[in-house]
C-alpha cells in the first residue's frame, strides 16, 4: 500500500519506522526534535503499538537495550544533550549485539548550545561516541522522503548485523515539510531472532538464553574468551565496510571543484552546483549516505585526478576530517562551516549564494 | 530404609551450575535460592525473564536455568520496562544490589514506580559495594568503615543509610514492598513469603512490587560468617527494620493510597 502524504522531516520518521513494523518508541522531550516522540504517542498507543516517554534519555536507551534483547523492533529519537546521554548504552549495544536505531536530529552545541539546527554530532555519531571505541552505521538522509526510506533501511541493517544503526538528520531537516510517498519498502529476508529472550518455555528449542554485554567478564557461548568475540566483532565491522557503503554523486563527472555535504547542507550545495553549473563552472558534489563507512575510495579517485574539495557543514569542521583522511594530502581541502552563516545567530544558515561565492574564490 | 530426599538444589538451577562465584558466608547464593523456590511454586519460571544489575548478584546467570538479560549498571529497570510492555504476559524481574538499585540506578527506579511498572524488583542490601572491595554505599550504616570510609561514615560528610523499602512505598505506583533478611531459618521463610507476594502483585497487575533483602558480606564487613549474622540480627536490623511497608490489592486502591 502507498499513501502520498505533506509531512515534516519528523513525523516521517514515524511513518517510515510504521511501514516497517516498528514495535515500540521510547523518548524523552527536546528541540528540535519534540515532533518525532509526539508523532509516535498520536499515532502508536491506538496501532497497539508502545509508546512510553522515559524519565531521561538514559532511561529512553536502556528501554531500548531492554525491547531489543526481547527481540522487538525499538527506536528512540533525541538532540545535542540527549545524545550525549545515550551514549554508554549505545556501546552497550554493540557489545550485547542488540539491535537498535537512534534517530538524531541535531542542534548546536557544545554544551546546551542552541536548540536550533547545526551538525555538530558527526564525531560522536560516526566514530563510536560512547566507551570501548566501537563502529555503527550512520544514515544520513537530506530529503524528508529519504528520511522515510532510511528509516526502514536503518532497521533492516541494524537486525541484519544486530548492532544499533543511527539515522543523523538536523534541525533544518526536522522541520522542513515536503511530500513523500509513505509504503513499506522490502529489503529482503532475515534470520529470525532466535537468540532474543522470550521466557524459556516459548523458545523453539525450549532452552534458556542469556544476553550480556560483559563478554570480557563472562564469556558467552560461541566465543571462549574476549578475544574470540572481539575477532567475531571486528569481522561484522569489516563486512558491514564492504556492503553498506552508499553515496550520491552529483555532475561528479569532469568537475575540477567537488562539494561534500550531507544532510540539509547538502541540498544548500546541490543549489550552489547549479549555479556554478549555470555559469560554466566544472562543480560536481559527492554526498555520503553512510557517513560510517564513509566513501574514502570514491574522495581518494577524485583527489588522485587532481579535483579540489569544498566541505559544506554546519559545524566548525567534522566531516572535513574524513574527507582530509580520503584525499591523503593529495589536493587541497576547504571549509564552508557555521561562522559562514547568512547572520551570525543559532538561526542563521549556510545559504548556497556563500558557497557559490567560495566556489568562485577557489576556481 | 526410606529414603527421602528432603533437599536439593532448584530445578531452575543448572546441572551442573557453574562456577560458585561466591565467598564464604556470602548470603547471596540464600537469596537466589529463595527466589528459584519462589517461580518454581509459583509455576512461572518458563516465562519470566529476568534482568540483572551490575555486582555480585549478577554471577547468577551462571547458575539460572532462565532466559536473563544483564543490563548496564543500575539501568536493570528501564530495560524491564521496555520488555514487560512490549511482552505484557512475561513474569519480568530484576535482581539488583542496593548500589545499582537506589545508588547509580536511583533515577531507574524511581521512574520504574512512578510509572506503575508491572514489574518485580528484588534489591540484596548488603551495605557496601562488594564487587569491587567494599566502598561506602547509599546503605552504609553510619561508622561503618569501608575501602572508602576508612573512619567510618560520617553523617557530616556522607549522609545517612537510605531506607529503599520504605521509599518505595512511598509511591503510588508501587503496590507492595517489603523487606527481609534471611539470617534466620524463621526469616528465610518470612522472605519468602514477601518474595511470593511480590510477584503475586505483578501476576494480579496492581503495580510496581519490591521486596529487600538484608545480605552478609563477610570480606568486606571483615567479620566471620557467624559474626555477619549477628551483625545484621542487632546493627542492621535496628537501622533497617524487617516487614511489610505497603501492600495493596486493586489499583483504585494505589489511587488513593498516601
Amino acid at each position: 500500500m502507498t499513501e502520498r502524504m505533506f509531512v515534516q522531516g519528523n513525523e516521517a520518521v514515524g511513518w517510515g519506522a510504521l511501514y516497517c513494523g516498528c514495535d515500540g518508541f521510547f523518548g524523552y522531550p527536546i528541540t528540535p526534535q519534540n515532533e518525532v516522540t509526539q508523532w509516535f504517542a498520536h499515532e502508536f498507543p491506538k496501532r497497539g503499538k508502545v509508546f512510553l516517554q522515559s524519565q531521561s534519555e538514559v532511561g529512553s536507551i536502556n528501554m531500548l537495550f531492554g525491547g531489543a534483547a526481547a527481540g522487538f523492533r525499538v527506536m528512540t529519537s533525541t538532540s545535542g544533550p540527549g545524545w550525549g546521554l545515550m551514549q554508554e548504552t549505545i556501546s552497550h549495544c554493540v557489545a550485547a549485539e542488540l539491535p537498535c536505531v537512534i534517530v538524531l536530529v541535531q542542534r548546536g552545541g557544545p554544551g546546551a548550545g542552541s536548540i536550533r539546527h547545526a551538525q555538530m554530532d558527526y564525531i560522536t555519531a560516526t566514530r563510536g561516541g560512547g566507551q570501548g571505541g566501537y563502529k555503527n552505521i550512520v544514515l544520513a538522509p537530506s530529503s524528508v522522503q529519504e528520511i522515510h526510506d532510511l528509516i526502514q533501511l536503518g532497521f533492516h541493517l541494524a537486525d541484519k548485523y544486530r548492532n544499533p544503526l543511527v539515522i543523523l538528520t538536523d534541525g533544518i531537516l526536522g522541520q522542513v515539510s515536503e511530500s513523500i510517498e509513505v509504503k513499506t519498502i522490502d529489503f529482503g529476508p532475515l534470520d529470525k531472532k532466535l537468540w532474543a529472550l522470550r521466557g524459556r518455555e516459548r523458545q523453539e528449542d525450549g532452552k534458556s538464553r542469556i544476553v550480556n554485554s560483559a563478554v570480557g567478564v563472562l564469556p558467552l557461548p560461541p566465543y571462549p574468551n574476549y578475544i574470540s568475540w572481539l575477532k567475531h566483532i571486528e569481522e561484522k565491522y569489516r563486512e558491514m565496510e564492504g556492503s553498506e557503503l552508499r553515496y550520491e554523486t552529483y555532475e561528479a563527472e569532469g568537475a575540477d571543484l567537488i562539494l561534500v555535504a550531507y544532510g540539509y547542507t547538502a541540498r544548500v550545495s546541490k543549489e550552489a552546483v547549479n549555479m556554478a553549473r549555470a555559469e560554466g563552472h566544472k562543480v560536481g558534489m559527492i554526498r555520503p549516505i553512510t557517513l560510517w563507512p564513509f566513501p574514502y575510495s570514491v574522495i581518494r579517485e577524485k583527489a588522485m585526478l587532481g579535483c579540489k574539495f569544498l566541505v559544506v557543514e554546519d559545524s566548525l569542521g567534522l566531516l572535513i576530517d574524513d574527507v582530509k583522511i580520503g584525499v591523503e594530502g593529495r589536493t587541497d581541502v576547504h571549509l564552508v562551516g557555521i561562522l559562514d552563516r547568512h547572520i551570525p545567530t543559532d538561526g542563521g544558515m549556510i545559504m548556497p549564494g556563500r558557497v557559490f561565492e567560495e566556489i568562485k574564490r577557489l576556481l | 530404609m526410606n529414603k527421602k530426599k528432603v533437599c536439593g538444589n532448584p530445578k531452575i538451577w543448572k546441572d551442573p551450575p557453574g562456577a560458585v562465584m561466591y565467598c564464604p558466608g556470602c548470603q547471596h547464593p540464600v537469596i537466589h535460592r529463595i527466589i528459584s523456590e519462589v517461580l518454581e511454586d509459583m509455576g512461572i519460571d518458563g516465562k519470566a525473564i529476568c534482568v540483572l544489575g551490575v555486582g555480585c548478584h549478577a554471577f547468577v546467570q551462571i547458575s539460572w536455568n532462565l532466559d536473563i538479560l544483564s543490563s548496564a549498571h543500575g539501568r536493570a529497570l528501564d530495560s524491564a520496562t521496555a520488555v514487560k510492555r512490549l511482552n505484557s504476559d512475561a513474569i519480568v524481574f530484576t535482581v539488583q544490589g542496593d548500589g545499582d538499585c537506589i545508588g547509580i540506578g536511583a533515577g531507574a527506579f524511581i521512574g520504574a514506580m512512578v510509572r506503575g511498572e508491572k514489574i518485580t524488583t528484588i534489591m540484596y542490601n548488603n551495605t557496601n559495594y562488594g564487587t569491587t572491595g567494599g566502598q561506602l554505599a547509599p546503605t552504609t550504616l553510619l561508622g561503618q568503615k569501608t575501602a572508602t570510609t576508612p573512619h567510618g561514615r560520617d553523617a557530616a560528610l556522607e549522609g545517612y543509610p537510605v531506607h529503599t523499602a520504605e521509599l518505595a512505598a512511598t509511591f503510588k505506583g508501587t503496590a507492595y514492598s517489603a523487606r527481609g533478611s534471611v539470617h534466620t531459618p524463621a526469616d528465610y521463610q518470612r522472605t519468602k513469603r514477601y518474595i511470593k507476594t511480590a510477584f503475586q502483585k505483578q501476576i494480579d497487575g496492581v503495580g510496581f512490587s519490591f521486596v529487600e533483602v538484608l545480605s552478609a558480606c563477610p570480606p568486606n564487613w571483615h567479620l566471620s560468617p557467624v559474626k555477619c549474622l549477628k551483625r545484621i540480627g542487632e546493627d542492621i536490623v535496628s537501622e533497617f527494620p524487617l516487614g511489610e511497608f505497603k501492600n495493596e490489592d486493586s489499583t483504585e486502591r494505589l489511587s488513593k493510597s498516601k
